[in-house]
């Protein structure tokens, strides 16, 4: 096993796929760094990858006019940024900036998606994992939304 | 039941909306005693009483220190009041924060906005008697930058090495570098062995309600989650039954509960 499969086997997103599945995925990624203040990526672009971040802090931005970057969500070290490569159009809906120095693992997004064509159980195992990042965020921007500690006399 | 005078030493401006105040008895005697997680209920004159949990050092004996955010008519009042003004106390009322029960433990606490005030005390424990616990990880979520509670002291915690401070905001400024997220964001990644924890949680029911579920899929179990819980208080002795969810009077048998305890009834609308 290489040096990035073994990065990519003790992760906690890849946790429990079979050593021949990370080879498999393993074959589609590199590590790339972003600088302070880099972009990621940015809103409709083409989604053709996503990342596992080892170190640093995204900031997940809309442009607002008149207002600028509005942050919505923050993306660190351990956790999965970007899932639109798995969805047709395949286009980003934010931006993504680095707010620190950040390492990740960048995954060719349309290497992997003919990989799982071909190996279905592996396709499962990605979108079963994607699946709980999605509920896990979806939920997080509910209780965002209920704005909880704001003025609690507002009816 | 009679409130005691006390007059008010200092005021410190917190936030927009939230003041710390510095109480000590009007008769110049020694000031309270009290425990981590109680409360004081604080009258002013013409106005009415509040419930306001304690939120200083409870080593620190000069003063009874409370933080209150104008939230209603009598907090409102309250936190326009100068120095030297006499307000009544009464208590200290409630149960406490189980430091001892947590003594060779992980501690984790999880605070929400205005909910870092009650669990201040803890904290202060926390760090006096610091080698009676494990790994010690503090967890904060508030609306916005500004009104992030006591920032020179989270400052202050998160340079010392041995302790974890994590802070994130609901909706960021321009000059935020920080996580954004709700506070439950922070908890899968807390350094501490669930299997050893105990967990501190305080601030809005909705926040404790998700912060539990995420505390729980770590691995910690309900019984070593200690929640405290804010209810209608109006007597604070558990006389009028006005706090009461369920069995348990949030008075006299609370705030702090195990989460375990009350469970059953807090998903309970009709409660």
């Amino acid at each position: 096993m290489g040096t990035l499969d073994s990065i990519l086997a003790e992760h906690p997103f890849l946790k429990g796929l079979a050593p021949s599945q990370i080879e498999l995925i393993a074959g589609c990624a590199s590590n790339v760094r972003f600088n302070k203040g880099d972009y990621v990526f940015r809103e409709d672009e083409e989604a053709d990858r996503f990342y596992l971040i080892r170190h640093g802090l995204i900031a997940l931005d809309v442009f607002v006019p008149q207002r600028g970057p509005v942050t919505i969500d923050t993306i660190q070290e351990g956790e999965v940024l970007g899932w639109s490569w798995l969805f047709p159009p395949y286009r980003w809906h934010f931006d993504a900036r680095a707010l620190q120095l950040t390492r990740a693992v960048a995954f060719d997004g349309k290497c992997l998606r003919e990989k799982c064509d071909k190996d279905s159980r592996l396709g499962y195992e990605l979108v079963m994992r994607f699946s709980q990042i999605i509920m896990q965020r979806l939920q997080s921007a509910r209780l965002q939304l209920l704005d909880l500690y704001g003025d609690t006399t507002r009816k | 039941m009679v409130p005691r005078p006390h007059r008010i030493e200092n005021v410190r401006r917190e936030t927009h909306d939230t003041y710390t105040f510095d109480l000590v008895p009007a008769d110049n005697a020694p000031s309270m005693t009290y425990s981590p997680g109680q409360f004081n209920m604080i009258y002013v004159a013409g106005i009415g009483e509040v419930p306001i949990s304690i939120s200083g050092d409870p080593l620190e004996a000069q003063a009874t220190v409370h933080t209150v955010r104008a939230a209603g008519s009598v907090t409102k009042v309250f936190c326009g009041l100068k120095r030297g003004t006499i307000v009544g106390l009464r208590g200290p009322f409630g149960t406490s924060w189980p430091m001892r029960e947590a003594q060779g433990s992980d501690v984790v606490v999880v605070a929400g906005g205005i909910g870092l005030a009650p669990l201040r005390p803890a904290i202060y424990h926390l760090l006096s008697y610091r080698d009676n616990y494990g790994r010690l990880a503090i967890l904060y979520g508030a609306r916005t930058p500004h009104d992030i509670l006591f920032p020179r002291e989270l400052e202050k915690w998160r340079g010392r090495f041995d302790l974890d401070v994590e802070i994130t905001v609901d909706s960021p400024g321009e000059d935020w570098y920080g996580r954004v997220g709700v506070v439950t964001t922070l908890i899968p990644r807390a350094h501490v062995d669930p299997t050893e924890t105990v967990a501190l949680v305080c601030g809005p029911e909705v926040m404790i309600r998700f912060t539990v579920m995420s505390l729980r899929d770590r691995g910690i179990s309900p019984q070593n989650i200690y929640v405290s819980l804010e209810r209608n208080m109006k007597c604070g002795i558990g006389l009028c039954g006005h706090c009461q969810c369920g069995p348990e009077f949030i008075c006299k048998d609370g705030p702090v509960f195990p989460y375990s305890r009350v469970e059953p009834f807090v998903r309970v609308r009709e409660l």
